[in-house]
């Protein structure tokens, strides 16, 4: 043992949550070094934040994106985390911690952060696999391993976390039902009227909601199998593949008071969160303090704050708790609760209701004093009505005009928020005011949301408060704050691209009404711009499973042939590499004469255009080019087009490489892909570059050592040639050099956006790192590529010949001439 | 059928309303020129001549979303409503009168004024 060790006081945290790991935190801003630390956790994950488990069961965040501490965080503080092991035993009189695996740990001073237990209720079945609560990351993948579009899923309790819950669900495509033991939603939250509103909106996105609903038993399979229904006490049954109980927490005072500790409901503290042994504090949802327990983050923070004073010796504050407001998270569901807003014969009301624009606000006053509110719907003035409730100074003239929120005259929201009080709260979850922003923005220098995250916790948490944190950067800013514009994917939405596609993924998103609905889609079935991009990111995210949608594709891409300015088509078959055979031009020759097909001409991408089709000859001339063994070739298509070659090394005396080979095996691999814009592959067969491979998508160019890739280039209004991407030297690294990159491009590019413009906007680099440098990346997304593909290499044209359906949109509904 | 200064219409049976696709539209042909019938999402059926004001795009094969069709030359969006286009643009496509009964797609060739 070393000198270091046997001066510094043994610290030792049981429970490795939000609330241990915050006194941790605070522990160590006010005496570094102070401390041996040592944290146990039951859970084998580092710590994560709770109140994120809901935008993770949705999809929203990644597991990743939750982390608070990470491991390197515990090894760069000297924090020595035994994660995954239980304690079992305190021994006060040794001043020693046991855990289940037989760790021992002797202590100076004990932190007890147990945190709580979800309720489970004692009903027939309950045991039965698939009947779960939501409480950690373990309840969340094991609700995923079960979730599936079109399955079932029960919530029991209608509260805070089981709308939540309900909520992820629900965005992950189950049919969702809420079962709920009170008349109201919410009642601990909401009021009668606010609590109506929540239903109605609720019951609108598809889920089912059950009030004054009793749950009897869980039926399922046999005696022990897995549950299949939730039974009322009314008889109704409810089909159910999964169940969530969240009906409450309790305290998990079970090891202090094993321990001999002081405990009620909870581990009972005083106002310095010090136990009834005083080496022995405790603080977060396991204790209870004047008789109260807690769940909620805000004051929870106020206790670490207190504790870590205390233990460190610095101050001697007590533990006062203020009262706190509630939301809940649930995109698109605005609302705020906080103090009494049930009122009683000492308060009275002040109300506004707009049931058509579904908003609610309710105001409890008593004695001139602002002491409840409710808000629904429109929850943006919250932070203000929270900070004259936590004032509690009489409210005088303000009483009139304050339902309004603070700023009646302007409808600028960031007139609002100047007038917001300085030491008005903006985050709830980290206690953050309004002055402290402004200070740390000036002071630091910060200019992005993540700045501010990072220096002052602001907006970190549950992300509520994001729009009021880019508010005071913009107030403190003036036009220095350049947000990072997101610009909107089209007048349907506030979301772009990027979001879209990250929400289609994440949320498992897999039919356009599905997005709409979750991304909350301002217009009933959105427009002629927004639904062959989500037709698009379906296709792409989900290969195989995506039902594509013939009513969001672009004309040209229903038809599978070109509209011209006449209203007539063009039609391009499909030539490899751009090479052809007798049997194929004198098909196409027969299919000119026979359709008297008034224009034929060789196209750019070496291949026949026949142009001037009529609309109900198409079917028909498909049938014998098909015949001919001639396949689409997607000249009118968001898709890979055409791979242009030069004769190589097998004709010509130039050629180091047969391009006309590595061309139509590069064709025969990626035809049929759709893609965010057309895509031009090329492939020369020496430097002098006769297939023009440095204006296209993909461009090959052979070289005496192998070949050279070059990306991003394409003619057009704006002519740009490729950059190189790097050289390889087998045929087999081109193509996977090549499917990578049309992945990468497929599955980051917004859609309209061809390569250049893609690559510009993301740099060479960036791809660079993720197909050159990253060898494993680039194999996933070959493979990714190449399972794609296994439903695309399929001829449109032999498949829309074949389907009657499909075929009567080629001709009319009727005559009447 | 009559309603003041109206006269009734006749309206001839095209065909299923299952022959829509919905967010779509299929073609008549008539003595006047293609009609286009469009089903909306709601099961609403219009009818409006396959011309879009513009450059006489065929609006049958345009992209249906709420009561309008984006035109597929270049993208004019034009209400199903009154034919007119919507936006910045101006111009008005013809309508006809059309209606669903018993699952039929009813379609009268007289414009409606």
């Amino acid at each position: 043992m070393n000198m270091m060790n046997s001066v510094r006081k043994k610290l030792v945290v049981i429970g490795n949550g939000m609330a241990g790991m915050r006194t941790v935190e605070e522990i160590l801003q006010r005496t570094p070094g102070m401390f041996e630390i040592t944290v146990f956790g039951a859970e084998p994950q580092p710590n994560y934040d709770r109140i994120m488990l809901s935008p993770l069961l949705a999809g929203d965040k990644s597991f990743a994106q939750i982390v608070l501490n990470s491991l390197e965080w515990y090894e760069a503080n000297n924090i020595k985390l035994i994660a995954g092991e239980a304690v079992v035993t305190i021994d006060r009189e040794a001043k020693l911690v046991i855990g289940e695996a037989g760790t021992t740990r002797p202590y100076d001073l004990l932190l007890l952060a147990t945190g709580s237990n979800p309720f489970v209720l004692p009903l027939p079945g309950v045991n039965r696999p698939g009947v779960m609560t939501f409480r950690s990351v373990a309840d969340v993948e094991q609700m995923l391993s079960i979730a599936a579009p079109g399955k079932n899923a029960v919530v029991i309790g209608g509260g805070l976390l089981g709308l939540e819950a309900a909520h992820g669900l629900n965005l992950r495509g189950m049919n969702v039902s809420v079962v709920h033991l009170m008349p109201m939603l919410m009642e601990r939250q909401l009021d009668a009227a606010s609590a109506h509103l929540l239903e109605r909106k609720l019951t609108s996105r598809g889920m089912n909601i059950y009030t004054s609903a009793n749950t009897e038993a869980f039926d399922g399979d046999g005696e022990n199998g897995p549950v299949r229904a939730v039974v009322l006490k009314d008889e109704q049954r409810i089909e159910a593949d999964l169940v969530v109980m969240a009906v409450g927490i309790r305290p998990n005072a079970t090891l202090a008071k094993s321990a001999g500790l002081a405990t009620d409901r909870g581990v009972l503290v005083d106002d310095a969160m010090r136990t009834s042994d005083p080496a022995i504090f405790a603080i977060g949802e396991c204790v209870e303090h004047n008789k109260q327990c807690y769940g909620l983050v805000a004051p929870i923070w106020d206790m670490a704050k207190v504790a870590a004073d205390h233990i460190c010796g610095v101050a001697e504050p007590v533990f006062s708790p203020i009262a706190s407001g509630t939301r809940l998270k649930v995109s698109g569901i605005e609302m705020f609760s906080a103090g009494a807003f049930m009122g009683d014969k000492s308060t009275e009301d002040v109300v506004l209701r707009d049931g058509a624009r579904g908003i609610y606000k309710r105001l409890v006053l008593r004695e001139d004093r602002l002491v409840g509110v409710v808000c629904f719907g429109d929850a943006r003035d919250a932070g203000w009505y929270f900070e004259l409730l936590k004032n509690g100074e009489p409210l005088g003239e303000l009483r009139d005009t304050m339902i309004f929120g603070p700023v009646v005259a302007s409808d600028d929201p960031d007139d609002a928020l100047a007038a917001m009080a300085d030491g008005a709260e903006i985050c709830g979850c980290n206690g953050v005011k309004k002055s402290t922003i402004c200070k740390s923005i000036a002071e630091h220098g910060l200019t992005s949301l993540d700045d501010v995250r990072a220096r002052t916790k602001a907006s970190a948490s549950c992300g509520s408060c994001t729009g009021l944190v880019e508010g005071l950067l913009k107030l403190s800013l003036g036009t220095g704050y350049a947000p990072a514009a997101v610009k909107p994917l089209c007048k349907c939405t506030s979301h772009g691209h990027d979001e879209v596609r990250r929400r289609i993924k994440g949320g498992a998103l897999k039919t356009i009404p599905a997005v709409m609905q979750a991304l909350e889609w301002t217009t009933p079935n959105g427009c002629g711009s927004c639904r062959p991009a989500l037709n698009f990111y379906l296709l792409a995210a989900w290969p195989g499973e995506y039902v594509d949608d013939a009513q969001s594709r672009f004309v040209n891409e229903r038809m599978h042939a070109n509209i011209q300015k006449d209203g007539t088509y063009s039609v391009v078959p499909r030539m490899w590499g751009g090479t052809t055979s007798a049997k194929e031009l004198r098909a196409i020759a027969d299919v000119v004469e026979k359709f008297d097909i008034p224009a034929v001409k060789v196209t750019g991408g070496q291949r026949i255009d026949m142009l001037g089709v009529k609309k109900e000859d198409l079917q028909a001339v498909w049938k014998d080019l098909n015949a001919a063994g001639l396949v689409s070739g997607h000249a009118y298509g968001k898709a890979l087009r055409t791979v242009k070659t030069c004769v190589g090394s097998e004709w010509c005396r130039f050629g180091v490489q047969d391009s006309t080979a590595m061309g139509i095996a590069l064709e025969k691999t990626t035809w049929g892909s759709w893609h965010p814009h057309k895509v031009k592959l090329a492939v020369s067969g020496c430097p002098r570059n006769c297939a023009e491979a440095t204006i296209k998508d993909f461009g090959v160019v052979a070289t005496e050592a192998g070949w050279d890739l070059h990306v991003g280039g394409n003619g057009g209004i704006k002519v740009r040639a490729t950059e190189l991407l790097c050289k390889v030297t087998t045929e087999e690294e081109v193509m996977e050099y090549a499917c990578a990159f049309l992945q990468l491009y497929r599955m980051e590019a917004h859609y309209l956006e061809r390569t250049a413009p893609w690559i510009e906007r993301v740099g060479l680099k960036y791809v660079q790192e993720k197909i050159v440098e990253n060898a494993e990346l680039r194999l996933s997304l070959f493979k990714d590529f190449m399972h794609a593909q296994k439903f695309a290499r399929t001829d449109p044209w032999a498949e829309q010949a074949a389907d009657q359906q499909a075929g009567k949109k080629f001709n009319a509904m009727a005559e009447l001439v | 059928m009559m309603d003041g200064m109206r006269v009734v219409r006749d309206f001839v049976d095209v065909g299923a309303l299952e022959e829509i696709p919905s967010l779509g539209a299929r073609c008549v042909k008539t003595a006047m020129g293609d009609i286009a019938v469009f089903r909306t999402a709601d099961d609403t059926v219009y009818a409006l001549r396959n011309q879009c004001p513009h450059k006489a795009g065929p609006l049958s094969q345009g992209i249906v979303h709420g009561d309008a069709v984006t035109c597929p030359l270049h993208g004019w969006v034009i209400s199903l409503q009154s034919g007119k286009a919507m936006g910045l643009d101006t111009g008005c496509t013809p309508r006809f009168s059309v209606k669903v009964e018993h699952g039929r797609v009813l379609l009268s060739v007289g414009v409606t004024a």
